[in-house]
């Protein structure tokens, strides 16, 4: 009889399943997995070191490219932890623009995995529809900060300015004629909260269509029902957050149970699972997607009657009106030390952690008193998802493997930092 | 979340004596422990039925050897001062999520030179990936851990990046040589270089 040994095999980095660059050595025994070893930091580009050589303002475009799809959360962590340590307060105007634009960017998070997930497992067409959505949800960013990812839009004090009142249109062009143009800028005509409230009015119903491809599909449940089952006690145990947690039966969403800035003044559900499997953690977050549209809902609703400033009075930390820095010396001194030197935060530590899509992001920021932080260290939801990979994965089969990736929502610039 | 007088007063009810500091500042709890007791410090809190701290959040090495310097040459911090007190640390980050409390723990390592602190892995099985991180950037060696490789840094990395007296820049840079059809490896040629000097400032600068 032959020798039967087992089989050592090597899954990505560059594989479509391993959402970036995740190279994962797999031991097999047959095409049942023994051991899942990930090898990260092929996207390691050392944000905390460079952001000890960065002022505290410098460091908020950094956050966007951690989680390159949920990114305004990332600034949320980050200006939230130099806003506790330096306490500053936040206008609050601009926390409500906040709230609005951490459940958009949640949307567009899930929306993203949602797309991915269900195209590692065979079902192509939900990243078309998905892609879709995310369209109208990008031109809100770029309308808010002119940039469609990667916004810099949260500043330690508020954000950066207030809402547009018009929305950006689109032009005629080779592929658009005039009247294929005008019917395209139909629900842009008025502000941007006009064109999020007609979104929010058509969201549902698009969900309600993801879920008629997907939740009762036979083919999508044989793929996810009973795969990569955590129990809630080993949940916990392996530093489990967010969705995956949830997926567990364990009732924790930050939101609720330690809420900041106007979370506790929103009325949403927290959604939880039952099996702890990667069936349940999909429906966990589509639930989330609708909970995310109310909270909009409520924000837009907040934001037309109540305007206000968006950014922070206190010179030693927010930028002067241009027009007084132009006719005034000393507010002309604060923008030059403001965006030379920087803003001083006292010495001490903090931590500072959202509810983010995918799980709890955390900034600890250390500092010594000076114009940069001494450390900080950034608290990944992903990193501590993919270290359990192994005790996930062991016993399925590689086409499994690629589900349980799915489920776990991993993306490489948040793991890797 | 729970009142942090309550959690502090349950915190030194529990560790009376073997607790170094005991530090509140903005609403948070910080917990120095000797590294000689860490584990049973730890085992206590996540057992102890008033404290339960189910979760480990994150591990975090920190280099303090450079805290509070101002002076920068070449990009490089310099101490001005021989420091007071051990160079390395790890800060624990725990959470209890049926008590609605969070908690930080900081663990000097004793030896400045080799840093040794114990694995926590027995405690949290979270704390794999964490001490490996803190391992390959700090140097710290984590007794007991059954797994200590590097996890972030390229196969082969000689180094820990993320100490004060590791440039920016790195010691080394890779490039694909035509002639030998490798990539190889050679020393830095950028210039580290600051755009932005660090200052310090004494408390309530400019405030009058």
């Amino acid at each position: 009889m032959a020798e039967i040994k087992n089989y050592t095999m090597n899954f990505g980095p560059q594989h479509p399943a391993a959402h970036g660059v995740l190279r994962l050595v797999l031991e097999l025994d047959g095409e049942v997995i023994e051991r899942a070893d990930p090898h990260i930091g092929l996207l390691h580009r050392a944000t905390e070191k460079l952001a000890e050589h960065k002022t505290f303002l410098q460091t908020v475009p950094y956050m966007d490219r951690l989680d390159y799809v949920s990114m305004m959360l990332n600034e949320h962590a980050y200006v939230m932890a130099v806003e506790k340590l330096a306490d500053i307060q936040v206008p609050i105007r601009a926390q409500y623009i906040r709230v609005m634009f951490d459940e958009i960017t949640r949307i567009l998070n899930h929306l993203l995995w949602l797309g991915a997930h269900a195209l590692d497992v065979g079902a192509m067409s939900i990243m078309f529809y998905a892609f879709r959505e995310r369209e109208d949800l990008v031109d809100a960013y770029e309308a808010v900060s002119g940039a469609r990812m990667h916004a810099a839009y949260y500043r330690p004090g508020g954000v950066y300015r207030d809402l547009p009142d018009s929305m950006p249109q689109y032009q005629a062009s080779k592929i658009h004629n005039a009247a294929a143009t005008k019917k395209l800028n139909e629900n842009r005509q008025g502000s941007l909260l006009d064109f999020l409230e007609d979104f929010s009015k058509r969201f549902p119903k698009y969900v309600d269509e993801y879920e008629t491809l997907l939740t009762n599909n036979r083919i999508w449940k044989q793929r996810t029902v009973g795969i990569g089952v955590v129990s809630p006690e080993r949940a916990l145990a392996l530093g489990f957050t967010g969705p995956m947690l949830r997926g567990s039966g364990v009732v924790w969403d930050l939101r609720k149970n330690q809420p900041y800035e106007v979370y506790n003044r929103l009325d949403f559900d927290i959604p939880v699972g039952v099996e702890g499997d990667c069936y349940d953690r999909y429906l966990v977050r589509i639930e989330e997607m609708r909970q995310s549209n109310r909270i909009i809902k409520q924000c837009i609703d907040w934001l037309r009657k109540n305007p206000g400033p968006v950014m922070t009075d206190d010179l030693k930390f927010g930028p002067p009106k241009r027009e007084s820095m132009k006719q005034n010396m000393e507010e002309l001194i604060h923008h030059f030390k403001l965006f030379s030197e920087g803003l001083h935060v006292p010495a001490g530590e903090v931590y500072a952690a959202v509810e983010h899509p995918k799980g709890e992001f955390g900034i600890y920021l250390v500092s010594d008193g000076a114009n940069k932080p001494y450390r900080m260290k950034i608290r990944t939801a992903g990193f501590a998802h993919l270290s359990s990979l192994d005790e996930m994965a062991r016993g399925h089969m590689i086409a499994d493997v690629v589900a349980i990736i799915g489920t776990q929502d991993i993306v490489f610039g948040e793991i890797d930092r | 979340m729970t009142d942090l007088n309550i959690l502090s007063a349950n915190l030194n009810k529990a560790f009376s004596g073997k607790v170094v500091i005991l530090k509140e500042h903005l609403g948070e709890l910080t917990l120095v422990a000797k590294a000689s007791e860490m584990l049973g410090v730890l085992t206590r809190l996540r057992d102890d039925a008033a404290l339960r701290f189910e979760q480990l959040i994150d591990v975090c090495g920190i280099d303090y050897s450079t805290y509070g310097s101002e002076l920068c040459e070449e990009g490089k911090y310099l101490p001005d001062a021989p420091r007071e007190g051990k160079r390395f640390a790890a800060v624990y980050h725990l959470l209890s999520v049926s008590l609605n409390q969070r908690l930080r723990v900081r663990v000097f390592a004793e030896d400045d030179e080799s840093p040794v602190l114990n694995s926590v892995m027995e405690i949290w099985p979270s704390a794999n990936w964490y001490e490996r991180e803190a391992f390959d950037l700090y140097g710290i060696i984590f007794t007991g851990h059954p797994d200590l490789r590097r996890i972030l840094t390229d196969y082969g990395f000689v180094g820990n990046p993320f100490r004060k007296d590791f440039p920016l820049s790195g010691h080394v840079e890779m490039r694909y040589d035509a002639a030998q059809q490798r990539v190889i490896y050679e020393p830095v040629s950028i210039e580290p270089r600051e755009i932005t000097p660090r200052t310090l400032r004494e408390e309530n600068y400019g405030r009058s």
